[in-house]
C-alpha cells in the first residue's frame, strides 16, 4: 500500500489487514511505555491547511509512538498565508525529506494532487466532502472491538444519520461498513444526501424512529450550524426534531447498539442525552482507538518490508 | 499581385467536392480546377496531396485573455494557435479586463488582430456593462464598430427583464446575442456535472437544469421580441431538445457545441485534476450523444472551440478554486473529424460546422465562402487521415491546459492561408 487516500482506493483486503494491525498497537498503547521503534528514522509531515487539532494531535502521537520524526505544517502560522501555491509548499516540505505526509484539506482531492507532486506516501486526514478514510478505520476498528468480533461485519445494521452530502465522515463510513460486509442504512431529509447515491445496497431513508428500532450500530453526524443558511434544513429545531437522538429515541435504541460519533459532538443539535448515561456509547473508545488505528496505517506505510512492531524503543 | 497555388488537393465547400488546384491573386481566389497553367507560373505552391482545401475555419468562441491576462495567452499567440488549427477567423469573446463593452476596448482587440495577421480576430461585444447584468451595453456604439456577436460569456444574464430588453433593443442592429446559459443560484460553488460522479467524489455539482433553464427562458424570449439567439457551449441532452423544438417554430435560434463536450465525461474528473474542469463541465455519455445527433440532424449549427488558456499555476489550485476551460484550437479538427464521421456526419457537414455555418452566424462574410473564383482566399488545407498526439509544449498557446494529451486525433491543418497570404505552411505559423 503506497497511499492512503480513501478506504475504496485501498480495497477490503487492506482494510482486514490495517484492522488486525490494530489490535497490535492497541497492545504497545497499553505498555507503561507505549513506544517501539519501528519507524525510527522515518519523517512525517503534518500538513494541516484546515483546523483540527483533535486529528492532528492523534496523528502526531501515533508517529511518535513509532519512533518517526514528526513535523507539523498548520495554515495559521503558514506560507500559505503569504500566498504560496499548494505545490510549492508540498515541493518545499518534500525536499527536506519526508516519507509520508498526511494532508488535512477544505478542498476535496487535494491527497490526489499532491500525489503528483512528491514521492512520498500520502495519508488523507480529510478532504473537503470527500473522504477520511483513518476515521472509518478507527470507527469500524472500535465497533468490531466491542462486539468482540474479528473479521468481518456481516449482518451487521449500521444506521448513519445527518448531512450525508457534506461529510467526509460518511462517505469513508459507507465505503468501510460496506467493505466489512455490514448492511448499511444513511438517514437523511433528501437536502442532505448526495445527488445521486453513494453506493449500490445502501438503504436510504428519513425516518430515523424506523431505522433506530433496527440499527445495530447507529452513527450520528455532526450537523454545522451554518448549513441553515444554505436553505438544505429550515431551522437547527426541526432537524433536531427529525434527526437527533433524543431521549425519547435513545430509549429505544436496542439494548446492545452502539453509538458513535466522530467528534467535536454539537450537543443539543444531533445529540440530545449525554452520552455518559448511553451505555453502548463508544465516543472515547473511538478517539482511543484513533490513535493506535493511525500507528497502524503508518507501520504499514513506511515500516521496512518484513519488519516487526518490536519491542520497547 | 502576388500568386498562390494550392495543388494537388480535394476542394470541399458547401457547394460540393471536387479534384482541383486552386490558384490565388492577391487577396482572392482567381481560379479552381484542373490544369492551371496559365504561362506565368505561381509566384508560390502549396503542396495539398492528400489534403482537403475547405474554407477557413470560423471559431465562434474564443478566450483570447487580452487585453488583462496575458499571462495565459495574447491575442497574437491565440491568433497563431487558431492558425495552425486551421481557423481564418475567431470571434474572440469579451471577458477581457477591461470588459469589451465599449469601442476603446473593442477597436484595441481589432487592431492587435490586425497587427499579429495570422487571423482574422472580430471581437465580441458584452451584453451589459461589465457583464455584471445590470445595465445595457451600448449596442449601436458597438456595432458601429463593427461587433456582430454579442456575449456576457463566462456568467449569463440572470435577469429576465434585462434580457428582454438587451432582445428587443438588439432588434434594431444586426446582431446576435449568444447567451451562456447557467442559472447562478443553482450553481454556487459549483466544480463539475452535478451526477454519480460529483456524489463519490465529494464536491458540489452544477446541475443540468441551470442551463436548461435559461435555454428555455430565452427561447420564450427570442418567440415574444423576435430578437436574433445563439445559445454558446451546449452541454445538455435536453438543451439541444429545446433548441432543436426553437427551430421546429421557426425561431431564429442557433446553437453550438465544443470539442471537450462532443468527447469527455465528468468520470475524466475522477483523478481530481483542474485540467478538466470546464464551464459548462463535462457531463454524461447520455448527453454527448444528443450532442453529437444534434450536430448530424443540424440542430447545433457549430462547434466553436470556447478556447480558453490558463496559466499552468492555476490549473494546480485545489480543484474548487482552478478556473475552468480548456483549450481548443489546435485540436479541433483532430477531435472533431473522428467523432463526427464516426457518428455518420459527411466531410463536407462536418466542415459546415467548422467554417460557413459559423461564419454565417456571426455575419463574417469573407470567411466561409465557397471555394470560387471571386471569393476572399481564406482558406484551411489539412490531410483527414493524418494521425498524431498533442505535445504540450509545441502548442503555439501561451498555456498549456490541454486534455487531449494522450489521445489519437486524426486529422491536422498542413496551410492555413488568410486574405491569399500563408498563414501556416506545412505545420508551422509563417509569424
Amino acid at each position: 500500500m503506497k497511499h492512503l487516500r480513501s478506504i475504496a482506493e485501498i480495497g477490503p483486503e487492506a482494510v482486514h489487514r490495517l484492522l488486525d494491525l490494530t489490535d497490535h498497537m492497541v497492545e504497545v498503547n497499553r505498555r507503561p511505555n507505549p513506544k517501539v521503534p519501528a519507524l525510527r528514522g522515518r519523517t512525517v509531515c503534518n500538513l494541516f491547511f484546515e483546523d483540527s487539532t483533535r486529528t492532528r494531535l492523534s496523528f502526531e502521537t501515533a508517529a511518535r509512538r513509532l519512533s518517526a520524526d514528526v513535523m507539523t505544517f498548520t495554515v495559521a502560522s503558514s506560507s500559505v498565508n503569504k500566498g504560496e501555491s499548494l505545490r510549492d509548499t508540498v515541493e518545499t516540505v518534500a525536499a527536506m525529506g519526508v516519507d509520508a505526509f498526511v494532508i488535512r484539506h477544505r478542498a476535496s482531492g487535494v491527497p490526489w494532487q499532491v500525489s503528483r507532486w512528491t514521492t512520498a506516501s500520502v495519508v488523507n486526514g480529510g478532504d473537503g466532502w470527500h473522504a477520511h478514510p483513518t476515521q472509518a478505520l478507527l470507527d469500524a476498528y472500535t465497533v468490531r472491538r466491542a462486539l468482540g468480533r474479528s473479521g468481518g461485519l456481516d449482518g451487521l445494521r449500521v444506521a448513519i444519520v445527518g448531512d450525508i452530502r457534506h461529510s467526509r465522515v460518511a462517505r469513508s463510513n459507507v465505503e468501510v461498513f460496506g467493505a466489512l460486509g455490514a448492511d448499511v442504512t444513511v438517514v437523511a431529509p433528501a437536502t442532505l444526501l448526495p445527488p445521486a447515491p453513494l453506493a449500490i445496497g445502501v438503504t436510504v431513508t428519513d425516518d430515523l424512529d424506523a431505522a433506530i428500532e433496527e440499527a445495530d450500530v447507529l452513527y450520528l453526524l455532526r450537523m454545522q450550524r451554518e448549513r441553515i443558511s444554505d436553505a438544505v434544513i429550515p431551522s437547527l429545531r426541526e432537524y433536531s426534531a427529525r434527526f437527533a437522538l433524543t431521549p425519547e429515541r435513545a430509549m429505544r435504541l436496542g439494548k446492545h447498539a452502539l453509538v458513535l460519533h466522530p467528534g467535536p459532538m454539537n450537543r443539543g443539535v444531533e445529540i440530545q442525552v449525554d452520552p455518559a448515561e448511553l451505555p453502548g456509547a463508544m465516543i472515547t473508545q473511538q478517539v482511543t482507538n484513533g490513535v493506535a488505528v493511525r500507528m497502524a496505517v503508518l507501520f504499514d506505510l513506511l515500516a521496512a518490508p518484513g519488519a516487526t512492531i518490536g519491542e520497547a524503543a | 499581385m502576388k500568386t498562390l497555388l494550392i495543388s494537388g488537393g480535394t476542394v470541399v465547400d458547401a457547394t460540393g467536392e471536387r479534384i482541383a488546384d486552386v490558384l490565388i491573386e492577391g487577396p482572392t481566389i482567381g481560379a479552381v480546377g484542373l490544369d492551371l497553367g496559365t504561362g506565368r507560373p505561381p509566384d508560390e505552391t502549396l503542396d495539398a496531396t492528400g489534403c482537403i482545401v475547405a474554407p477557413g475555419f470560423v471559431d465562434l468562441h474564443t478566450h483570447l485573455r487580452e487585453p488583462g491576462n496575458e499571462d495565459a495567452e495574447t491575442i497574437e499567440t491565440g491568433s497563431r494557435a487558431a492558425a495552425l488549427g486551421g481557423y481564418t477567423a475567431v470571434l474572440a469573446m469579451p471577458n477581457t479586463d477591461p470588459a469589451a463593452d465599449d469601442r476603446a476596448v473593442v477597436d484595441f482587440v481589432r487592431r492587435q488582430g490586425a497587427h499579429a495577421g495570422l487571423c482574422d480576430v472580430h471581437p465580441a461585444g458584452c451584453i451589459t456593462i461589465g457583464r455584471r447584468g445590470e445595465t445595457l451595453a451600448p449596442y449601436g456604439e458597438l456595432t458601429a464598430a463593427g461587433v456582430t456577436v454579442f456575449t456576457d460569456d463566462g456568467f449569463g444574464v440572470q435577469d429576465p427583464l434585462l434580457m428582454r430588453r438587451a432582445m428587443e433593443y438588439a432588434t434594431g442592429f444586426d446582431m446576435v446575442l449568444a447567451q451562456h446559459c447557467e442559472v447562478a443560484s443553482l450553481t454556487r460553488d459549483a466544480v463539475m456535472h452535478e451526477g454519480h460522479c460529483c456524489s463519490a467524489l465529494g464536491v458540489p455539482g452544477w446541475p443540468s437544469v441551470a442551463e436548461e433553464l435559461m435555454v428555455h427562458r430565452d427561447i420564450e424570449l427570442a418567440r415574444i421580441t423576435g430578437a436574433r439567439l445563439h445559445i454558446l457551449h451546449a452541454s445538455t441532452a435536453r438543451s439541444v431538445d429545446l433548441v432543436r423544438r426553437a427551430k421546429a417554430d421557426g425561431l431564429p435560434v442557433t446553437a453550438e457545441v465544443t470539442p471537450h463536450h462532443l468527447t469527455l465525461t465528468d468520470e475524466a474528473l475522477r483523478g481530481y485534476d483542474p485540467l478538466y474542469k470546464v464551464n459548462p463541465p463535462l457531463r454524461t455519455k447520455a448527453d454527448i450523444e444528443a450532442l453529437v445527433a444534434g450536430l448530424v440532424d443540424g440542430t447545433i449549427d457549430a462547434v466553436a472551440t470556447d478556447h480558453a488558456p490558463h496559466a499552468a499555476e492555476q490549473k494546480e489550485r485545489p480543484l474548487d478554486e482552478a478556473p475552468p476551460g480548456m483549450l481548443g484550437l489546435e485540436t479541433a479538427l483532430g477531435v472533431c473529424l473522428p467523432v463526427l464521421t464516426a457518428a455518420g456526419m459527411a466531410v463536407a457537414d462536418v466542415l459546415a460546422a467548422l467554417s460557413w455555418k459559423p461564419a454565417a452566424i456571426a455575419g463574417l462574410e469573407r470567411h466561409g465562402r465557397p471555394v470560387t473564383p471571386g471569393e476572399p482566399a481564406n482558406l484551411a488545407v489539412f490531410d483527414p487521415t493524418a494521425e498524431w498526439q498533442v505535445v504540450p509544449a509545441q502548442l503555439a498557446s501561451r498555456s498549456r491546459n490541454t486534455p487531449y494529451v494522450g489521445h489519437a486525433l486524426r486529422g491536422r491543418v498542413r496551410h492555413t492561408v488568410l486574405d491569399g497570404v500563408p498563414a501556416v505552411i506545412a505545420g508551422v505559423a509563417t509569424k
